[in-house]
């Protein structure tokens, strides 16, 4: 890896990524410095404390760590997590990937298109059609089931959310498991089809060994940006009484609502510890599994006797 | 015994791949389909394995009807060509991988793989994985796999075409000789002729998802029922010359040669010759083709000359030290018994000696 393949020399290298790194600088690393430090103050968004914040340092962390509230809205967050990215998104997503894996033609095409439209559509017109399609007065839901009268956002809030995200999400992890699926080798599948092997046995035997790392990643990336998901804000705006409050809408909520923008950038930032948590808990698995696996790349011995 | 019948496999799209096929393929033998891409000859294989249902016709396996049976339940193993193993195993549990989806016991079924590991030269490469091996033991080890849960049938899909040319014939060597020690009745897929004449018992030439000849090699290389499997067969391919017949002479190619029996006045023929059944001659004969010396290629113990005869090519082999001069007239003399003669794209006989 003698590295200067393109044969700038370091300065110009330099020079090339510098515009880069100053708008990451700007947009990226100052906004969360910037929050650090208002977590550290009484900043609010009038008032006294808005035109001179003073510095009362870890208290706005104590009062959320210790507020039922922030707790509630913690425990709401990783059921949504759970709920809508890991066994929704991702286990209707590899679902229908297994399903669809075989087929081409009409039938694969609707359904690729169906999940896809309700990945690209605006999170704004989504809300609304899922606010027509459970309001209590002339629902299209309560139509179809003949249920007048219930009130599906206020009864289910987080149930609603979920099933929501996860209609919502589920065209991404459909595609990526769609794409792994294409790495699996028919023949391994046949083999083992061979062999007697029930659906559950290639799975666990030859599948999912082969899209660990597809898994992995997939599993990263929806579960963060579920956590940070704000969209559920749209349908049912936290409530009814804080009942789907996931930690963004909390968020929003203390600092825009409340008008607390010390206590919500707080919040913010333990967001991005347990965001980075996450993170690195993941690499660490799919890098285990790299190390793992690298002594098979190693031998050039193919082709010999 | 494997036995098909009325066997058709219409793929969605119209793409008819077998058509129509009968075959019985006896116990503990050796057979060959053999044919050039898009024959229908995998897609044969892979119905037989049940991993493609037919659009109609039956398969049989020793006796019992398994047409609608899944693949699991048929008792065969089949080795794939790109050897389908799976890479986070190592090679024990490769080997031993049927046996553990039939539930056998863990120590029996390691005790089974390390044998036919044995048996296979591959004891030493029970714990490395597939990555680790180079591509004749990868072979090796898809072989014990399908030898180490016993089935009734062995399909082969073109398992030595990943090898290289030197492997591969110490490969084909190794692998009749396994055949006839465990007998079992194996189907051997393959698009190269050379490997379907050394392995198998009895091949059968496909084309257009028909079969073409059913027959032993010799039968196979010495008669070839129809010009698609005279030009298939043989290292080199075979001369293919049209000719008419004259009384009982048959004008071909500038050359008068005596006509078979059984053949009338004015019929049009095509007349067969190998490249190995024809001589050379420097001197002009009235039963050889008259041209010039085109090209020659070097075989390494012969000489395979072509001859121009206007726009017909004629090849012949001559032995190393016989070469003549490019650009010389020529004379390619055929070997009357070794020569065919087809009319009508059948084969009408064997010239007499």
């Amino acid at each position: 890896m003698s590295g200067d393949a393109a044969g700038l020399g370091r300065g110009r290298a330099a020079a090339f990524v510098l515009p880069a790194l100053v708008l990451i600088g700007v947009f990226l690393v100052f906004p969360a410095l910037w929050t650090i430090y208002l977590g550290l103050t009484d900043y609010r968004l009038t008032g006294l404390a808005a035109a001179d914040p003073q510095v009362v340092g870890l208290d706005n962390y104590t009062t959320a760590i210790g507020d039922e509230r922030f707790q509630g809205s913690l425990w709401l967050t990783v059921q949504f997590v759970i709920g809508s990215a890991i066994i929704g998104q991702a286990g209707l997503g590899f679902a229908i990937a297994w399903t669809m894996r075989d087929r081409r033609g009409p039938v694969r095409r609707v359904v690729e298109g169906l999940v896809l439209l309700s990945w690209i559509l605006p999170g704004s017109v989504v809300a609304f059609l899922w606010i027509a399609l459970l309001d209590r007065d002339g629902g299209t839901l309560n139509t179809l089931l003949g249920t007048p009268e219930n009130a599906w956002l206020l009864d289910n809030p987080m149930l609603s959310i979920i099933v929501f995200n996860t209609w919502r999400g589920t065209a991404f992890s459909m595609m990526l498991y769609a794409a792994a699926l294409e790495n699996v080798p028919p023949s391994h599948l046949e083999t083992a089809r061979l062999a007697g092997a029930s659906t559950f046995q290639q799975l666990r035997d030859v599948v999912l060994p082969r899209i660990k790392g597809h898994v992995l990643t997939n599993l990263l990336l929806i579960s963060l940006w579920t956590f940070n998901d704000f969209t559920p804000f749209l349908l049912t705006a936290g409530g009814p009484e804080g009942r789907s409050e996931i930690l963004p809408v909390y968020v929003y909520n203390v600092a825009i609502g409340d008008g607390q923008l010390g206590v919500g950038a707080a919040v913010s930032f333990l967001i991005l510890a347990i965001n980075l948590v996450f993170a690195l808990a993941y690499l660490r698995l799919i890098r285990g599994r790299n190390r793992a696996e690298a002594p098979l790349q190693a031998p050039s011995g193919r082709g010999g006797g | 015994m494997i036995s098909l019948h009325g066997l058709t496999k219409v793929y969605p799209g119209g793409v008819c791949a077998v058509d129509e096929l009968d075959l019985e393929i006896a116990d503990g033998e050796f057979f060959a389909l053999l044919g050039p891409s898009g024959c229908g000859k995998t897609t044969l294989l892979r119905t037989i394995a049940g991993l493609e249902t037919p659009t109609s016709g039956t398969v049989g396996i020793g006796g019992a009807d398994v047409t609608t049976t899944p693949p699991g339940r048929r008792d065969v193993a089949m080795v794939f060509q790109d050897y389908a193993l799976f890479p986070h195993m190592d090679v024990t549990d490769n080997i031993a991988y049927p046996l553990r989806v039939k539930k056998t016991p863990k120590t029996e079924r390691h005790a089974k793989a390390a044998a036919t590991a044995a048996r296979l030269s591959l004891s030493d490469m029970l714990t490395r994985r597939p990555g680790q091996l180079s591509g004749g033991q990868q072979q090796r080890v898809a072989l014990a796999r399908a030898i180490a849960c016993h089935p009734k049938v062995f399909l082969f899909d073109e398992p030595l075409s990943n090898l290289d040319a030197r492997l591969r014939l110490e490969a084909r060597t190794f692998l009749k000789r396994l055949q006839r020690e465990l007998a079992v009745t194996t189907v051997f897929v393959t698009h190269d002729q050379g490997e379907a004449l050394a392995l198998a018992d009895r091949i059968a030439v496909m084309s257009g998802g028909r079969l073409m000849q059913v027959g032993t090699p010799t039968e196979i290389f010495q008669r070839p029922a129809t010009p698609f499997v005279a030009s298939f067969i043989g290292a080199t391919p075979m001369n293919l010359l049209p000719g008419d017949v004259r009384g009982d002479v048959l004008h071909v190619a500038g050359a008068a040669l005596p006509a078979p029996p059984g053949l009338t006045d004015g019929d049009h023929i095509t007349y067969g010759v190998r490249p190995e059944y024809t001589d050379l001659s420097a001197s002009p004969r009235d039963d050889a083709f008259p041209g010039t010396v085109a090209v020659m290629e070097n075989l390494g113990t012969a000489n395979l000359v072509t001859i121009e005869a206007g726009d017909t090519l004629i090849q012949a082999v001559v032995p190393e030290g016989d070469e003549p001069a490019l650009g010389t007239a020529a004379w390619a003399v055929p070997r009357q018994a070794r020569a065919l003669v087809y009319t009508g794209d059948r084969l009408h006989a064997p010239i007499p000696a």
